[in-house]
């Protein structure tokens, strides 16, 4: 795939036609049903789409944290990590166990997660400052003091006011932009190679989201590790990402660098988004143009290019008789007929 | 009540509502947290209202006031009623207001919760019907048959229960059901922050029309200002229980005169690469109602704030005509807006 953003490095994670599927008593929902994408170091990798498009869902795979009745049907996801001095190990998660030890240690060690809702990740029961040197001590050989240190740090390293005590404090007693930075404190503890963050600001306020968007963003460049980042807030993936991935129903619909996905997009579905949200251009008062319809339910998935009974440019017997694949088209990636040669079938 | 050539149709003047902390044995309060602190806005026949400001400023807190969902503290809410008449909502008593709730309904944040998945769509919109009197099941039919097809939804879905429907939908089902009884004010709470971004635009969109056909005034709680912007003809922001500034949508966008909206507005994420946005940066965090810092409440955030923002409380002023703002400095600072 031609999706190289620096032609020397090679991806720090390769997910090829992964699928998750659930289940379930009432039929097959296809969360995810065939997605790849690279990820480099260095990158900000943007992941955008509405609900049920299968953002998290992808995610909790590269975790190996799906629970049942979900299960990875088919795909890999290849990591390339340091292992001896100037060597690097590629693994492929997909085929490691999900209960395993192996699988522990990349869980948290080499991928971490800064989760949606601050409130619901931390116990409250202990505090903070044991929950993450409990993460530290498990994926560093170090003793609690080391830890404690290593804690603390991180704590000033996030911008937390009077680290020292906040350590001590139960998350309860942190407001919602601490508690988010506790949060990033603790995935960041074990210098991990790629940090995802799944809607990391949509709970809380405008002006807490714009300091944690900075606090990211500076991080990732003084550590140069990789950020995907999941949110359905097109403002938000504009500011933060360098390489952007719009999925819609399990799909990648289109793949590309930020300014040519918001500036050149190609897919219909894309260009719809964009423009269905108001902006400081848009005239005030007047009718947005809408994507007609609504998300389909997962049972009643179309056939087809999942897109089509919504896409302005739907070509009948094409769109609906096959699933288009992702394919160069500019700069970017798209998996629409429309820049396809096509045959169409009655 | 007396008449009057007012033209508002809602004019909240001094509103407060303070919830008392209670601690020890005997419940004795030991202080007060003033979620709305003598606030003052009005809102016009057939206008929008926005309501803007971050968690815990009060926004829904003043909505519910007005609403009489919970009463306040002090203060008037003045509504001009059907026939011309104002009256203070503060001071009716429930059945007094028995014949005012059907003028002022309320559209809610969450389309899941909000909806009783046990009653089918007839049963949730025809319910006010019914309590107005509509007893007569054949009339309810055509009313709430009337008002599915309004909100763009098909009338054979009367007899559905809501667990069929989407989010979007959902939101068009509670909208069906507020408009019930011909409304005239309408308060709308986070109407689209829990709908997905394609359907987010069909819901404004349909909020927008019906307000032309329906000739409703809506007073729209939010903290999406871009919505806020596109949907507005006023915008009121709120901090700490108190407005801070209000003008017209157009002038409070692009000319600030508080530095909490232009912080405000510098931290909202553009949806394009090439703007660069979020770099002024707000330090700290909201402070609590219960506990607010000494003069100007938002003055240990301020980047311009002087001695005078510590000590005294600034003034709610009207700076040019129809531009409302509570800032010492507002006369001297040149605040950036958004092009």
């Amino acid at each position: 795939m031609s999706m190289h953003m620096n032609p020397q490095a090679e991806p720090l994670l390769s997910i090829r036609d992964l699928k998750v599927h659930f289940f379930m008593d009432e039929g097959v929902v296809k969360a995810v049903d065939g997605i790849s994408l690279d990820v480099y170091p260095g990158q900000v990798f943007g992941i955008v789409g509405e609900s049920g498009c299968g953002k998290s869902v992808t995610m909790k795979a590269l975790l190996r944290i799906v629970e049942p009745p979900g299960r990875l049907v088919s795909g890999e996801m290849v990591l390339r990590r340091p292992a001896a001095v100037g060597a690097t190990e590629v693994v492929d998660l997909a085929k490691l166990d999900a209960r395993g030890a192996e699988m522990r240690e990349v869980r948290g060690g080499q991928i971490a997660l800064i989760p949606q809702e601050p409130m619901a990740a931390f116990s409250p029961v202990h505090t903070v400052g044991n929950q993450i040197i409990e993460a530290i001590r498990l994926h560093r050989n170090v003793d609690e003091r080391e830890a404690r240190k290593i804690a603390l740090q991180q704590f000033k390293d996030v911008g937390i006011p009077a680290p020292e005590q906040r350590l001590d404090a139960y998350s309860w007693q942190l407001s919602g932009g601490l508690r988010q930075r506790a949060m990033i404190a603790m995935a960041l503890s074990c210098n991990p190679l790629i940090l995802i963050a799944d809607e990391p600001t949509t709970a809380v306020d405008v002006t807490t989201q714009a300091q944690v968007l900075r606090l990211l963003r500076r991080l990732q460049e003084e550590r140069n590790s990789a950020i995907i980042f999941i949110t359905h807030d097109l403002g938000v993936i504009a500011q933060m990402a360098d390489y952007v991935t719009v999925m819609y129903l399990g799909l990648v619909m289109e793949q590309g660098p930020v300014d040519d996905i918001f500036h050149n997009p190609k897919h219909p579905y894309t260009r719809a988004l964009l423009e269905s949200v108001p902006s400081i251009e848009t005239a005030p008062r007047q009718d947005l143009p809408t994507i007609k319809g609504t998300i389909p339910h997962p049972f009643n998935r179309p056939a087809g290019c999942p897109f089509y009974p919504r896409c302005e440019k739907f070509m009948p017997g094409v769109c609906d008789t096959a699933t288009p694949a992702l394919l160069p088209v500019g700069r970017q990636l798209v998996s629409c007929f429309l820049y396809q040669e096509v045959s169409v079938t009655a | 009540m007396m008449k009057t050539e007012s033209q508002p149709l809602l004019d909240v003047k001094l509103l407060r509502k303070y919830f008392p902390i209670r601690k020890g044995f005997f419940r004795k309060t030991v202080g007060y947290v003033r979620a709305v602190d003598d606030i003052s806005f009005f809102i016009n026949e057939g206008e929008t209202l926005g309501l803007v400001g971050e968690s815990g400023c009060g926004k829904t807190t003043a909505s519910r006031c007005i609403l009489r969902a919970i009463d306040p503290t002090s203060g008037q809410m003045l509504f001009r009623n059907e026939e011309g008449e104002v009256v203070d909502l503060a001071q009716l008593n429930r059945e007094q207001l028995k014949p005012l709730r059907s003028q002022m309904q309320m559209i809610f944040q969450d389309p899941y919760g909000s909806l009783n998945p046990r009653m089918t769509l007839f049963d949730i919109v025809g319910e006010p019907l019914l309590i107005e009197g509509m007893r007569n099941r054949r009339q309810r039919e055509e009313r709430v048959a009337e008002l599915l097809a309004l909100v763009g939804l098909r009338p054979e879905f009367m007899q559905r229960f809501p667990h069929a429907f989407s989010g979007g939908q959902r939101q068009r089902i509670g909208i069906a059901r507020a408009l019930a009884l011909n409304p005239r004010l309408v308060v709308a709470d986070e109407p689209v922050s829990a709908l997905d971004v394609s359907v987010q635009a069909q819901t404004l969109n349909l909020l927008l029309d019906l307000q032309k056909r329906l000739n409703l005034t809506y007073l729209f709680v939010s903290h999406n200002l871009s919505v806020v912007k596109h949907i507005c003809d006023r915008v009121t922001v709120m901090y700490v229980g108190k407005i801070v500034e209000t003008a017209t949508s157009h002038e409070l966008f692009v000319r600030p005169r508080h530095p909490y909206t232009a912080a405000l507005l510098a931290a909202l994420p553009v949806a394009d690469p090439r703007v660069k946005t979020g770099n002024v940066e707000l330090p700290g965090e909201v402070a609590s109602p219960a506990n607010p810092p000494s003069g100007c409440y938002f003055h240990p955030r301020c980047t311009y704030c002087i001695d005078r923002c510590k000590a005294e409380a600034p003034e709610y002023r009207e700076i040019t005509p129809g531009h409302y703002v509570a800032c010492h400095r507002a006369d001297e600072l040149d605040l950036a807006g958004m092009a």
